[in-house]
Order: structure tokens, then C-alpha cells, then sequence
């Protein structure tokens, strides 16, 4: 794995080795259990509580509306089931969009077997929420807008200010999945009135299996996990306290290192992006052309399918990914590209490279080398008259 | 999910890719919508497919089964290639994911179109024949 070429940093990221050192002592050595009394327990609820006001100094917000889960999904489920459930009373009405990740997607479509109805919000053709349709969406029985900060597949940034202006007009709670913006992109949740939002720890060199849920103070929400008295009785459970140390760590890095690292990513992104263009005919670049994660290229190559090009581009050692069904488990296309309006037979055919940190212009020089004769060799094969 | 080895060696080196300009049968099975689309063109001689070739828009279990069911039916009579099933295609694969069974049947049916293309213009040739040798 030593060549290896990794642009799917959207997908997950490799832990930075400043993050795994900070984590190693609480393995074997800090191991205590913060709800324990003695010296040792202690020592871990320190190391717990400092990392808490690191992951609240990067959202600027206040420590205690900070609650640590296992990541992004169960952060998703926790803020929407939590206030469905909690605000019972007062309506069952749930908007989201229809580009959101399945962790926001799935639980809305449980919800609605759960007496919750839920409108879907689509999209414009480069992925921008529809506000009108929104605002049109909100009814009083609505508790809970749920819209993404960016999306994974295509790296559009969402109007998340505005839309958390026509939340706060209607006096709904507005939760968003920011999973692919902290870290990367600013994330202030006061300048952008944001009620709760969920981060995960592996997309931005952090450790897998560790996240959090930002609660706004005030906000009315139940618990997903019911147990000990963890995390201010939010969220029950023995803390993974090697992986909130690791988080901690990774927001502090982030929060001296993200502007320097956005920059040179976007230019080695919009590098590949010009040179893929000039090589490969019949291509489409999919997202905004300026609201988008700089490191975030999704195309469509037009006749061939987004796995066999995955294949090929791993056996020259390249990771990426695809929206095309043969990469899931469903015979379903990308719903972010169909919700945009792209005819599934081209979505079929699309092509994700997330770039981070640890890209150089040589990896996208060799991209640019092997990409073009891929295309064509698959092109020759298939039926689509081209080649 | 991972593909075996044979798989991963058809999905990169295919054998018999193309069109045949002329060919007695093509058959068209699957559905871009879907996502795989697998052209089968075949010639037949004396009952016998002496030549096969495809074009397939799909994933790599659809190119590799593409590759695999021609290798299977070249040179075999039309009943020997009429049964031939997509689990003879993924057994000399050995093996394809479950979610990936589906391209194995496509194969199969693409070939099964090729042929039923075949015995279609075969038959109007031969009535047409029939009729010519009537009329004269």
C-alpha cells in the first residue's frame, strides 16, 4: 500500500500521527473510568473534559452542549429521533432533503413508519436546496428541519445561514449533518443559528468510531441510549475516551491547521479538474462550480460504469469512488446525482476523488496519466457507439 | 465486496470485444437505467457458433461475465450453447458476489437473444427460400 494514491478522503481519512500519539496512554495507561473517584479515573475525565472544549472552541461553542457519541450515524440518530420524540407534543412534521446522507435519510424514512410524516426538499442541478420549496414545506405541525452542510457525494455547500433564518422565522429546531465541513471548511454554529449539529472524528484525521452532537443550550431533546448517568445524562455508556482524546486532538489541529491545508487542496482539486476536462471528452462536473469542499471532484463520464473504472483505476493504485449502484448494496444509482436531475444511465457512470492532506501534484499527474486511456479502453467495450 | 481473481483477469483482459459487422444473431439484454447493457453478436455456421463478440456498458462483473459466458459458447453447436446457465458461468468465475448473481443471468440471456436473433432471421430466410422455390 506504500504507492498507494488515496483520493477518497470524503470517505474517511488516515488518523494524523500527532492524534495517535495523544490517544496511546489512554489504552493501557490512562485506562480509568471517568465515572470512577480515584486518581486515575480522574485523570481520564480531565483528559475527557479538555477535549470537550476543544471540540466546542472549533464550533464555537460552549463546552456543555457538547455530547460525544461512536460518530456521525448515531449522532444523526440521537439529534433527529431525539427531538421527534421529545417534541411529540407539539407536532410530527419533519423536513429534510432529498440529497441527505442515509444516516439523516434512513432515519427520517423510520420515522415516518413511527407516525412522523417527512418532506423530502429537493435540489437544484448543481445540488443548492430548493428555499422556496422549504419555506412552502413548513407547516405547524413541523418540529425539525434536517439539511446537510455539504454533501458527501458531490461536496455542494448548503445555505445553511439562510436556511436557518427561515427556521428561526417558523420557530423550528434546525439540525445539520456537518460531517464533511468540520474540520474543512469554518463551522461557527452562532453565525450560522444552527440548533444541532453532528461532526465525526475519521473525515477529518481523527479516529474512526468516535463523533459528537452539538445540542444547542435550551434545546428540548430525548435520549437515544438509556443507561448510566454519561454525558450530562444525554447519551449513556462508558466513554471511548482514547477516541475523544484523538478528537479533541484532531480540533485542535484543525483549528490551527484548516486554512493553510483548504487552500493548497482546492488547488491540487482544480488542477485535476482542468486537466481531466482537457484530456476526457464527454465528461460533466457535477456541484456548484464555487460553493463546494475544495478537495471534492465528482464527474460523470459519459458510456462506461463508475466500478469498472474504480477497478481499473485501483489496479494502477488509485482509490476513489462512485455513485454508481454496483458500488452499493442497492441496484439504485446515486439519489444525490438523480436528485439533481441526472439520468441514472450517466450516473451510473460517475466518479468521486476527495482530496486531503496527503496529496501531492505527482498523485494528480499519475491520475491525468492513467484516467484517459481507462476511459477509452472501456469506452471500446461498450455499446454506446463511442470508441 | 471483492471479485476473484478470475474475474478480476477476464475484467481486465476480455476476451472476444467487439461487434461483428455482418453477424447471423445479435441479441441486446439489460438496461442502462439499471446500469449494465450487454450487446452479444454471433455467427453461426452448420449449426455451430463460430464467432462471438460483445460490447458491455457495466460494472466488472458484468464485463467479466461478458467475457466468460463467449469463451463458453464459442465453437459450441446452438444446443450445447442454449444450455449453458449463468451458475456455469460464475462456477468457471469461481464465484461472484451475491449482489453481482444478476450480471451472471444477463450473460446467459444475452446469449440466449443472440440466438433466438439467429433462428428468427433464419426462419424468414428459409420461408423466403421456401416461397422463391415455389414460385419458380
Amino acid at each position: 500500500m506504500d504507492n498507494l494514491i488515496y483520493l477518497d478522503h470524503g470517505s474517511t481519512t488516515p488518523t494524523d500521527q500527532r492524534v495517535v500519539e495523544a490517544m496511546l496512554p489512554y489504552f493501557n495507561k490512562l485506562y480509568g473510568n471517568p465515572s470512577s473517584i480515584y486518581s486515575l479515573a480522574r485523570e481520564s475525565k480531565r483528559a475527557k473534559e479538555d477535549a470537550r472544549e476543544e471540540v466546542a472552541k472549533l464550533l464555537n461553542a460552549k463546552a456543555e452542549e457538547i455530547v460525544f457519541t461512536s460518530g456521525g450515524t448515531e449522532a444523526d440518530n440521537s439529534a433527529i429521533k431525539g427531538i421527534a420524540f421529545a417534541n411529540k407534543a407539539k407536532g410530527n412534521h419533519i423536513i429534510t432533503s432529498r440529497i441527505e446522507h442515509h444516516a439523516v435519510l434512513n432515519t427520517c424514512k423510520w420515522l415516518s413508519g413511527q407516525g412522523f410524516t417527512v418532506s423530502y426538499i429537493g435540489v437544484d442541478k448543481y445540488g443548492v436546496l430548493d428555499l422556496d420549496e422549504l419555506k412552502g414545506a413548513i407547516t405547524d405541525k413541523t418540529i425539525l428541519i434536517t439539511i446537510m452542510h455539504a454533501n458527501n457525494e458531490v461536496g455542494v455547500i448548503e445555505p445553511l445561514a439562510e436556511i436557518a433564518r427561515i427556521a428561526k422565522d417558523s420557530g423550528v429546531c434546525l439540525h445539520t449533518d456537518a460531517v464533511q465541513t468540520v474540520g474543512k471548511i469554518p463551522v461557527d454554529v452562532n453565525v450560522l443559528g444552527i440548533d444541532l449539529l453532528v461532526l465525526s472524528g475519521h473525515k477529518f484525521y481523527g479516529p474512526k468510531g468516535v463523533g459528537a452532537l452539538y445540542i444547542r443550550k435550551g434545546t428540548k431533546i430525548a435520549s437515544l441510549l438509556h443507561g448510566g448517568y454519561h454525558e450530562g445524562n444525554r447519551r449513556a455508556g462508558t466513554e471511548n475516551i482514547p477516541g475523544i482524546v484523538g478528537l479533541g486532538k484532531v480540533c485542535k489541529i484543525a483549528m490551527e491547521e484548516r486554512e493553510e491545508d483548504e487552500k493548497r487542496v482546492k488547488a491540487l482539486r482544480d488542477d485535476l479538474e482542468e486537466r481531466i476536462a482537457k484530456k476526457i471528452d464527454d465528461i460533466i462536473v457535477n456541484g456548484h462550480p464555487e460553493m463546494r469542499l475544495a478537495g471534492t471532484l465528482n464527474i460523470c463520464v459519459k458510456y462506461i460504469e463508475g466500478e469498472s473504472m474504480l477497478l481499473c483505476l485501483d489496479h494502477e493504485g488509485i482509490a476513489a469512488s462512485s455513485g454508481s449502484a454496483c458500488t452499493s448494496a442497492s441496484l439504485e444509482p446515486s439519489h444525490v446525482l438523480t436528485a439533481m436531475g441526472i439520468p441514472a444511465e450517466l450516473a451510473h457512470g460517475s466518479l468521486r476523488f476527495t482530496l486531503g492532506r496527503s496529496n501531492t501534484k505527482e498523485d494528480i499527474d499519475k491520475v491525468i496519466e492513467v484516467l484517459p486511456p481507462i476511459v477509452s479502453k472501456l469506452r471500446k467495450m461498450s455499446p454506446f457507439g463511442k470508441g | 465486496m471483492e471479485y476473484s481473481e478470475k474475474v478480476m483477469e477476464h475484467f481486465m483482459n476480455p476476451r472476444n470485444v467487439g461487434e461483428i459487422k455482418d453477424a447471423d444473431g445479435v441479441g441486446e439484454v439489460g438496461n442502462p437505467v439499471c446500469g449494465d447493457l450487454m450487446t452479444m453478436y454471433i455467427r453461426v455456421k452448420d449449426d455451430v457458433i463460430t464467432d462471438i463478440k460483445f460490447k458491455t456498458f457495466g460494472c466488472g462483473a458484468a464485463i467479466a461475465t461478458s467475457s466468460m459466458v463467449t469463451e463458453l459458447v464459442k465453437d459450441k453447436t446452438i444446443k450445447e450453447a442454449l444450455s449453458i446457465t449463468n451458475k456455469d458461468v460464475v462456477d468457471e468465475l469461481d464465484g461472484l458476489p451475491p449482489i453481482k448473481m444478476h450480471c451472471s443471468l444477463l450473460a446467459e440471456e444475452g446469449i440466449k437473444a443472440a440466438i433466438e436473433d439467429y433462428r428468427k432471421r433464419k426462419d424468414k430466410k428459409d420461408s423466403r427460400n421456401q416461397r422463391f422455390e415455389i414460385e419458380n
